[in-house]
């Protein structure tokens, strides 16, 4: 695997003003900063819509092939609308769920990703609701 | 102007927060109660049909709800907040001007859309249950007490779908008449009965009412109420609701409390928290009143209240809690039960606008920075700082029995899927 650029994490919450902000002549705009670049914010990369974005917690291996493990935290976003192939949490006979969702003309069925499990055809009459769609996994090394 | 006003209002919001998080809980009987699991404050449409009014006290129908499986949850106010701040920000997409009312209700300005109001409002409602998972309904009017009407009957009619129109509407007329005019914005029961006698007893019967005489009977509230169900607004939008004068922060113990040390603890903790909600809004106080009372259901009773001023408007917590716990002094009495306590504090300013006083004792600026210091500990939250007269223990606390998870605001307590 190669890394191609890496870029410096903000690191400063609690960062006082930048420093060439104070040798500025009052009222006259400082020439840096129109080269003042944005800080990385975790938050606003991986949160677009925070209304509707939720964490879930993992329980569970039924979705080890798609890299989601044990334990791990899910980014969820409930304004997305579900497209075949998604992660998503679906509500299935009340209960949430983690699985692949594949549309497919009128047939929606729920895969999971571990031989061990069956995938499980939502039918008709099932109660049956997409909850949110997995944008992200955080997972600990 | 003719402003088309909006009332977008969360369906049985407590409960509906549960059900977000809880599926199973769907179609099913669920009540929320108050704090110390005293009565019910939020409940299910099945509960509803079912006849069990809004405030009973839970051990009033403890058989029914054995009887009829009522899933029973205690008021997790945490959850119920960031909901409400969910809820709000996606309502914020489809208008600028926004007054939030309650923690479930919001009035939108809707002047100036050129979508249908009636489909504007099924967006509003269909895009807040996708993006929060909560259902709300849309009642859209001239005036804010009409649009309360019309929300009213968009969650009652099953003909509305959770959306009612009642813009130069054909059907406002019918739509008052089945009202009963208790139910009218700012109509009590007290005024109401007053009404009933004078034979007015529908929205629409108000509506037609001699200016004259509700002038004489309620003065020029009532005439407002009168004339906003004429679709003339007299209550605009409050997008900048005027600072707060005052604040409170009062439990309800968890059981009873005698000692004072006891309640002293107590009185701490929400001088304490008071100090912290002061310093959020920027704000400061000069008036503060510490009160304590018994049940009103136990024979010996005893309310008392202690006020005093602040040399200098304050968020200073050490300095609250000295003067609320020098107040509880005075107004405690020996042997008896007290079932609550509070800490309000009045006479509220921005605290970058406090006056000075020459005799002023306290470092000003020295206590400003612990303060900042502890706030931002406490903002962290892994082991908050304390101040040691809140107690650790807390026996006093309130009883939550039936608590769901903070699903969203507690890294340990997160929705749970496989």
């Amino acid at each position: 695997m190669k890394i191609e650029t890496i870029y410096k994490p903000d690191l400063s919450t609690l960062r006082e003003l930048p420093y060439f902000e104070a040798k500025v002549p009052a009222g006259f705009p400082s020439p840096a900063a129109d080269y003042e670049e944005n800080q990385l914010d975790l938050n606003t990369h991986l949160i677009k819509n925070p209304a509707a974005t939720f964490f879930v917690r993992v329980s569970g291996d039924s979705m080890i092939g798609a890299g989601i493990h044990d334990g791990d935290l899910l980014i969820v976003d409930r304004a997305i609308d579900p497209k075949d192939k998604n992660v998503v949490i679906a509500v299935i006979d009340g209960e949430l769920t983690v699985k692949r969702i594949r549309i497919r003309r009128q047939k929606i069925t729920l895969e999971a990703e571990n031989i061990n499990y069956a995938s499980k055809e939502v039918r008709e009459e099932a109660d049956f609701q997409v909850w949110g769609v997995v944008t992200n996994v955080i997972h600990s090394l | 102007m003719n402003e088309v006003l909006a009332l977008v209002d969360c369906n049985n919001f407590y409960v509906s927060c549960e059900r977000v998080f809880n599926p199973t809980l769907e179609n099913k009987p669920v009540v929320v109660l108050s704090n110390n699991d005293g009565c019910i404050v939020s409940r299910s449409n099945e509960v509803k049909a079912m006849g069990i009014p809004m405030g009973k006290a839970a051990f009033e129908i403890r058989d029914v709800i054995q009887k009829h499986h009522i899933e029973t949850y205690s008021s997790n106010y945490t959850l119920y907040a960031d909901m409400s701040k969910r809820v709000m920000q996606s309502l914020f997409q489809f208008t600028p001007d926004i007054e939030i009312y309650s923690i479930d209700e919001a009035f939108l300005d809707l002047s100036g859309i050129h979508t249908p109001y009636h489909e504007y409002g099924q967006i509003i409602r269909n895009t807040v249950r996708k993006w929060t998972g909560i259902p709300v309904s849309v009642g859209i009017a001239r005036t804010k007490t009409l649009t309360k009407i019309a929300n009213k009957l968009a969650k009652t009619s099953p003909k509305a779908n959770g959306v009612l129109d009642l813009v130069d509407s054909p059907y406002i007329e019918e739509a008052l008449r089945r009202i009963a005019v208790v139910d009218v914005w700012g109509v009590g029961y007290r005024i109401a009965r007053t009404l009933n006698k004078a034979g007015i007893f529908t929205a629409l019967d108000l509506s037609g009412a001699d200016i004259g005489w509700v002038k004489k009977k309620f003065g020029v509230e009532g005439v407002r109420t009168v004339y906003e169900l004429r679709g003339i607004s007299c209550y605009p939008l409050e997008q900048n609701p005027p600072s707060k004068k005052s604040l409170a922060v009062s439990r309800m113990f968890g059981r009873p409390v005698e000692t004072i040390e006891e309640l002293s603890e107590a009185v701490a903790a929400y001088a304490s928290r008071a100090g912290e909600k002061l310093r959020e809004g920027k704000l400061s106080s000069g008036l503060l009143t510490v009160f304590i009372t018994t049940s009103r259901f136990v024979e010996k009773q005893y309310f008392n209240s202690y006020t005093t001023e602040f040399p200098v408007q304050t968020n200073d917590s050490m300095e609250i809690i000295r003067e609320a716990l020098c107040a509880l002094k005075k107004i405690y009495r020996k042997g008896y039960e007290y079932k609550k306590a509070g800490v309000l504090l009045n006479n509220l300013v921005l605290e970058n606008k406090v006056q000075g006083n020459l005799f002023d004792s306290v470092d000003r600026d020295r206590s400003k920075r612990l303060m900042n210091a502890i706030d931002a500990i406490n903002c962290r939250g892994i082991c908050p700082v304390r101040w040691a007269a809140e107690g650790i223990e807390k026996p006093w606390h309130t009883r939550f029995k039936h608590l769901s998870p903070k699903y969203t605001t507690q890294w340990d307590q997160l929705p749970r899927v496989s």
